[in-house]
């Protein structure tokens, strides 16, 4: 704090960690990695009434090596696993994953020869959403949760995992 | 009730008919696999039937015979339904192929082969539908495990 009263008002300081989280929290570019009914209420998240863009997220990348957050969005099956570990690879560092609904986050009720049973046995998950489908409410909760958590990062980290 | 396709039916094919039942209007034949695709033709070309709406198959284990292939037929020229099942065993899972005779059989059928592992002889590309190649087993068969998991790729921890 020193700095400014010795330059006036042309001048801020404050720590790299804090300048590069705030850029990065407010503006995460998002993979919609959309594949079941959740899909409603997260394109409901994204329209006027619950306006995702109050919190700097609304921007889709539909390319996974221009985005930030990868959200699952839906039930994911064996069959699909490779096209999601694939599309997590291809993202840059810094990236996040939140998992939307209990069929990403868990299996939800498709306890079955043919479902995932959570993605977080393919890939590394930040958030869990949870809800069949999860309110748009829980959604708004969660990314502000993740705002929180890329504010406690360092950009020293060696990413992650 | 009207029971003209079924009289019908078993006028054509007496020995092959097994069993007919209606049901407030639900003409439902049992008919023995060897004439299955002989009585998709007499449907298509003589009772005016143009319309395959599904063919599927129920597993009865550990009933004798075990599998049920069912299709149902509909006539948009005459508005009616029919409903054709027949026998398959455990120890020979195969019919005649319907995809000569109906075209939209032909996914319906791959779909029987994926689920539950029945053959049709004559099909034209009998590839699994559903799961991935690699995968073991037919899933919806009452004995396959109900909680085997047969990942593509390697699980984290």
């Amino acid at each position: 704090m020193g700095l400014e009263t010795l330059f006036g008002h042309s001048y801020l300081t404050t720590r790299l960690d804090e300048a590069v989280n705030w850029a990065r929290k407010y503006s995460f570019f998002q993979y919609p990695f959309v594949t079941a009914c959740c899909g409603m209420e997260f394109m409901s998240t994204w329209a006027s009434t619950y306006d995702i863009a109050r919190f700097g997220a609304e921007y889709p990348r539909f390319s996974p090596r221009q985005a930030d957050v990868l959200f699952v969005v839906g039930t994911v099956n064996e069959k699909l696993a490779p096209v999601l570990k694939r599309v997590y690879d291809q993202m840059c560092e810094p990236k996040w994953v939140v998992s939307f609904g209990v069929c990403a986050t868990s299996g939800g009720f498709y306890d079955n020869y043919a479902t995932v049973q959570g993605i977080d046995k393919i890939i590394p998950v930040d958030i869990y959403i949870p809800g069949c489908p999860p309110r748009p409410e829980a959604v708004l909760d969660a990314l502000v949760k993740l705002q929180e958590k890329v504010s406690r990062e360092s950009v020293l980290d060696r990413k992650y995992r | 009730m009207n029971s003209y396709l079924l009289d019908a039916f078993k006028a054509r094919f007496p020995e092959d008919t097994l069993e007919t039942s209606s049901f407030r209007g639900d003409e439902t034949v049992v008919i023995r696999k060897e004439a299955l695709k002989a009585a998709a033709l007499f449907l298509r070309d003589e009772l005016g039937f143009d319309f395959l709406m599904d063919l599927t198959a129920v597993d009865y284990l550990p009933r004798q015979p075990r599998f049920e292939l069912v299709c149902h037929f509909y006539s948009s020229k005459h508005n009616y339904r029919l409903r054709l099942k027949c026998p398959v065993t455990a120890e020979d899972p195969s019919a005649a192929s319907l995809t000569p005779v109906w075209a939209g059989a032909n996914w319906f059928e791959r779909e029987v082969w994926d689920m539950f592992g029945i053959r049709f002889e004559g099909h034209p590309d009998l590839r699994r539908l559903l799961m991935y190649d690699g995968f073991e087993g037919h899933p919806l068969r009452k004995d396959y495990p109900l909680k085997k998991r047969q990942p593509r790729i390697a699980h984290r921890d």
